[in-house]
């Protein structure tokens, strides 16, 4: 299950990254939808977050530790908020530039977190 | 809070200054939350590794700070710590690739920051360029 979330908010992530790249390449700050965009990848990340949190109190054990990956649950779950907050505050094409870099992290945190998890089946 | 501050002085944060401010802000954490949890958790292992990645998470601090604050000393000051910055990953990246041994563990700064995808080197070269031209508009 968290795999496949993982997966698919990796995906999300870079989905969103293209689509404000496209938007800083044309010149144009952050609209409406790229808003709606990034509360969804927001609230996906969020979901990550409270499942690992209730995975661990279950008793499942990431393998590279549980303070890392915590660390990167919530550092997923900040990334593209605060990027939005920052394009709210600069309305031009680096508006938009700047919410494509976070979510490239939050694509390569992603990542991260799969190897932390430990890989298939977890 | 910090915006109105931000507004009156010379515009660091702003335009493609505030992407900067995110990178350096995503590597003050990085860099910061890594060797806090090395240092407490395994600091024999390789306590000079983790001693550097504690270093660059303040230079990066110090910068990303800088960056939001603005205004001239700001600027300078944070030029002095870019240029720091690039010595360091250069120094760092190349003493890596000399002597291994030195280092067991990775460090932001190993290999010229090839585990960060390249943006360590990256990041204060930009980040220089940006400081310089910001100093005809102020």
């Amino acid at each position: 299950m968290i795999d496949v979330l993982t997966a698919v908010l990796g995906a999300a992530a870079l989905a969103l990254a293209a689509w404000c790249g496209f938007a800083a390449y044309r010149d144009q700050p952050t609209k409406d939808w790229h808003f709606i965009g990034m509360a969804v990848v927001s609230l996906l990340a969020i979901v990550q977050l409270v499942i690992g949190v209730v995975r661990l109190s279950q008793g499942d054990d990431p393998e590279q530790g549980v303070a890392i990956f915590i660390a990167y649950l919530i550092g997923s779950a900040l990334a593209v908020p605060i990027a939005a907050f920052m394009s709210l505050a600069e309305r031009t094409r680096w508006g938009s530039a700047t919410v494509a870099a976070a979510a490239v992290v939050l694509a390569v945190l992603e990542v991260r977190l799969y190897d932390i998890w430990g890989g298939v089946g977890g | 809070m910090a915006e109105s501050a931000e507004r009156e002085r010379t515009g660091l944060g702003q335009g493609p200054g505030r992407l900067l401010v995110m990178l350096y802000g995503v590597f003050t954490v990085a860099a910061a939350s890594r060797s806090i949890y090395q240092l407490i958790a395994q600091y024999d292992e390789a306590p000079l590794a983790y001693i550097l990645s504690a270093v660059s998470a303040v230079v990066y601090a110090f910068i990303t700070v800088s960056l939001v604050r603005g205004g001239e000393g700001a600027r300078k000051a944070a030029m002095v710590c870019c240029g720091a910055e690039l010595l360091g990953v250069l120094t760092v990246g190349t003493w890596t690739l000399v002597d291994p041994s030195a280092f067991p563990d990775q460090t932001v700064w190993s290999d010229y920051g090839m585990g960060y995808l390249f943006i360590p080197i990256f990041l204060p070269v930009t980040g220089l360029m940006w400081l310089r031209g910001s100093r005809r508009e102020g």
